[in-house]
This record gives C-alpha cells, sequence and structure tokens, in this order.
C-alpha cells in the first residue's frame, strides 16, 4: 500500500518530468518506425524482383539484427560523427533494426500476392507500375502491417536502453530510480507506461491497418 | 572507430581476471543460466497449450504483452526489492526469454499436421507418446528457432548484468563509459556484436540439424 502512496507523491512531484519523458519515448519509438517503412517499401519490392540481391539484403539484415542494441547505441556516434547524447543515434539505430525486420515481410508480402490476381489486373488493362502501386502493393500490406506492429512493440522497449547512456525517455525513470538508491516508485511508473505505450501504439496500428485494408475485414 | 583497446593482447590475457577471455566466459554463463530457467518455465506451458490448444489465447496475449515489458525497468525493479546480486540479473533474463519460447513452441505444434497427428493416435499411441513422438520432433525447427530468438535478446540484454555491479562483457560498456574510454566501449561493442552472430550461426545450424529425418525426406521430394 505505501508502495501505491510513494508513487501517487512521485507523480505529483514529478508530473512534469514524466510527461516529457513520455513525449521523448513517443517520439523516439516511431520516427524509425516511419522512416523504416518508408525506405523498407523500395528495398523490399527489389528484392522481390533481384534474387541475388534478395540474398545479400536479407543476410546483412540478419546480421545487423544481431548487434546488441546498447553496442549500436555506444558504436553508432564514431561512425555518424554525432555526439554520444545525441537522439540522432537512437533514432538512426531503431530504425536499422525496424528495417532488417521489415524487408524481408515487404518481400514476403509481395510475393504473396496470388498470380491469377495480378494478370487478372493486367489483362483488366492494369500497366505496371499502377498494377504495382493499387493492386500487389495493397494486397501486401496485412503481412507489412503485422511486421511494423512487432517492430513498433520491440522499439518501445528499446529506447529504454538508451537511457544507459543518457537519453532514453521512459528509461530515464529507471536510471532515476536506480539514482535514488533502487527507489522503486519511478520504476515502476516507468515499467507501467511502457507496457501501456506499446499496447496503445499496438491498436492505433490495428486501427489503421483496419482503416487501409477494409477488404481483409472478416 | 579507435579499435586500440580491441586489438590490445593485454587485454586477452588468460591471467588478468579483467580480460576478455573471463568476461566472455561470464557473459556465457549468465545467458546460459537465464535461457535454462526460462526452458523449464516456458517448454512446458508451450507444450500444454500447444498440444491441447487449452488457454491458447491467454498464453500468446500474455505471450505478446511480456515481450513489452523493458528488460532494463525489470532488472531495477528486481534490485530495488531483491538488492544487488546474480538472482535479480538472472530473473530480468529469463523474463526476456520466456514470452518467445512460449509463443513459438505453441506455434511449432499448432504447426504440426494434423493428419500426423491423427496417424500416431489411430496406431494406438498415448497422448504423452505423440506428443515426444510425433509432434515434439515435427515442431523442434520451429521450436529452436524460438531458441534463437530468444538467445540473440538474452545475450545482447546480459550486457546490463554489469549495471548491477556484475560481470560479463557489458563490464567494458559501463567502464568505458564512466571514465570517457571510448576504446574500450568499443571494443566491448564489438565483442558483444560477434559473440551474438557467433550464438546464432550455431542455433542456426542446430535448427538444420533438428529436422527430423522423415521430414527432411518430404521436404526434399516436395521441392
Amino acid at each position: 500500500m505505501s508502495l501505491l502512496h510513494d508513487i501517487g507523491d512521485y507523480i505529483q512531484v514529478n508530473h512534469g518530468v514524466i510527461g516529457t519523458a513520455l513525449l521523448q519515448h513517443l517520439r523516439l519509438s516511431l520516427i524509425p518506425v516511419l522512416v523504416a517503412v518508408v525506405l523498407a517499401v523500395p528495398v523490399g519490392w527489389i528484392a522481390t524482383i533481384h534474387v541475388a540481391l534478395r540474398h545479400t539484403l536479407f543476410t546483412a539484415g540478419n546480421i545487423l539484427y544481431t548487434v546488441p542494441s546498447l553496442a549500436m547505441f555506444l558504436v553508432l556516434p564514431g561512425l555518424l560523427g554525432t555526439s554520444i547524447l545525441d537522439e540522432t543515434n537512437v533514432i538512426v539505430a531503431l530504425a536499422i533494426y525496424t528495417l532488417a525486420l521489415l524487408v524481408p515481410r515487404v518481400a514476403e508480402g509481395l510475393n504473396s500476392v496470388d498470380p491469377l490476381v495480378l494478370q487478372a489486373a493486367t489483362a483488366m488493362g492494369y500497366k505496371p507500375v499502377r498494377r504495382w502501386a493499387t493492386v500487389q502493393l495493397p494486397l501486401a500490406l496485412p503481412v507489412v502491417f503485422a511486421a511494423v506492429r512487432v517492430a513498433t512493440v520491440a522499439n518501445v522497449s528499446l529506447v529504454t536502453v538508451a537511457s544507459l547512456i543518457g537519453i532514453g525517455g521512459l528509461g530515464g525513470l529507471f536510471t532515476r530510480g536506480f539514482q535514488l538508491g533502487f527507489y522503486a516508485p519511478p520504476i515502476v511508473i516507468g515499467l507501467v507506461l511502457c507496457v501501456g505505450l506499446a499496447i496503445v501504439l499496438d491498436l492505433l496500428i490495428v486501427a489503421l491497418q483496419r482503416l487501409v485494408t477494409p477488404w481483409v475485414r472478416a | 572507430m579507435n579499435l586500440d583497446y580491441l586489438t590490445d593482447g593485454a587485454n586477452w590475457a588468460w591471467s588478468s581476471s579483467d580480460s576478455f577471455p573471463h568476461r566472455l566466459l561470464e557473459h556465457l554463463g549468465y545467458t546460459s543460466l537465464a535461457l535454462l530457467i526460462a526452458a523449464v518455465i516456458a517448454l512446458p506451458i508451450g507444450l500444454y497449450v500447444g498440444h491441447t490448444n487449452r488457454a491458447a489465447v491467454l498464453a500468446i496475449n500474455l505471450g505478446n504483452a511480456g515481450q513489452a515489458v523493458p528488460t532494463l525497468g525489470l532488472l531495477m525493479l528486481m534490485l530495488a526489492l531483491l538488492g544487488l546480486g546474480l538472482l535479480p540479473v538472472i530473473i530480468a533474463l529469463a523474463a526476456l526469454a520466456v514470452p518467445p519460447l512460449i509463443t513459438t513452441t505453441y506455434a511449432g505444434l499448432r504447426a504440426v499436421p494434423a493428419g500426423a497427428v491423427d496417424a500416431a493416435v489411430g496406431m494406438g499411441m498415448r497422448p504423452l507418446q505423440v506428443l515426444v513422438g510425433v509432434e515434439i520432433p515435427a515442431a523442434l525447427p520451429i521450436i529452436v528457432g524460438g531458441l534463437r530468438n530468444a538467445t540473440l535478446q538474452v545475450v545482447s540484454s546480459a550486457t546490463i548484468a554489469a549495471y548491477a555491479g556484475m560481470g560479463g562483457l557489458g563490464r567494458y560498456l559501463f567502464d568505458g563509459l564512466a571514465v570517457r574510454d571510448y576504446p574500450q566501449v568499443v571494443a566491448g561493442s564489438v565483442v558483444v556484436a560477434v559473440l551474438a552472430i557467433a550464438l546464432d550461426l550455431l542455433i542456426a545450424g542446430l535448427g538444420r540439424w533438428s529436422v527430423s529425418p522423415g521430414l527432411r525426406l518430404s521436404t526434399h521430394q516436395t521441392s
């Protein structure tokens, strides 16, 4: 009971800090997803038409995906020439993970479209570009959305790791608890908000998916 | 990138307890202990849910929600509740591996062709014999895939053990960061990344080996 009381007190005193952390967390988790989606569609498309390149792309993605996030956050500043406290490092690192996750799924989604549907579109007079953009890509969307959901939830959790290097949205509440001698209230608040944020974002993506793919609704 | 720390032979000497070989062994120790505990918890649950298809929605949703829990936060909470030491680290790392192991074990069992299970039942096999003799061997590649995913997350997150005052490769990251010794940070990062990739390849090989000979034959014929 006293933990709940302490949590209430902590929120009352620090609600400004918590709000800022939540906003930063949202920014750091979502921008990489947006960047990766924009890049994954053309890269995934290239992977569907070029078999040798597909193999290289998937292998590179697998290797990048195995690089631990803390290692990535710490090595990127050296490669990008950014300061270690720059949010760009976190955004680039998470965009790389998201891209590595999305590209194979985009290619898989595009390849899973029934060839008969594509032939029907051609027979109805669709030129290749229009057929790709208005028939093949929309039909691949459910597979892509599934991967976007996984990546978004993973990002919300990964952002907290960046708090170890001084940026980290809600992860900052964890390190705050640590600095206060393992004081539980900020840690519990951070955990609850992280899981809550992941669930809310997941539901929003599902809602967006239902909106843009009305034909799948069963 | 400055690789001086990584290429300095003194940092690889077995005689120093702070050298790469010792930190690697510590890191592997935390990783395997956490995975072992996670497997002991997750495999029975996944097998039960997959075999009976009972409580599947609950298990899958809990598994998915579990993946949203940040390991760092869980570690901090465990440290706040239990104090410094190995136990909170292992609990946080095992908690990270349980959800993917449950969901893939379940998915693996559900992906076993119903015909194979029916045939086994028709031949008079008991439920446990069906599970051990048919379902698990057929599901093994998917289960190993889940183990691969879990290992990747645990080996990468085991760096936070250093944050709790323990050893492992995370020491280089945190010690280097504390004194702004970036070559040390880079060295730790590179070794963790290489370890993760090596373990990933190892388990990928295990996955290929785990395909039951009977299934290997049928995929050859169809492809």
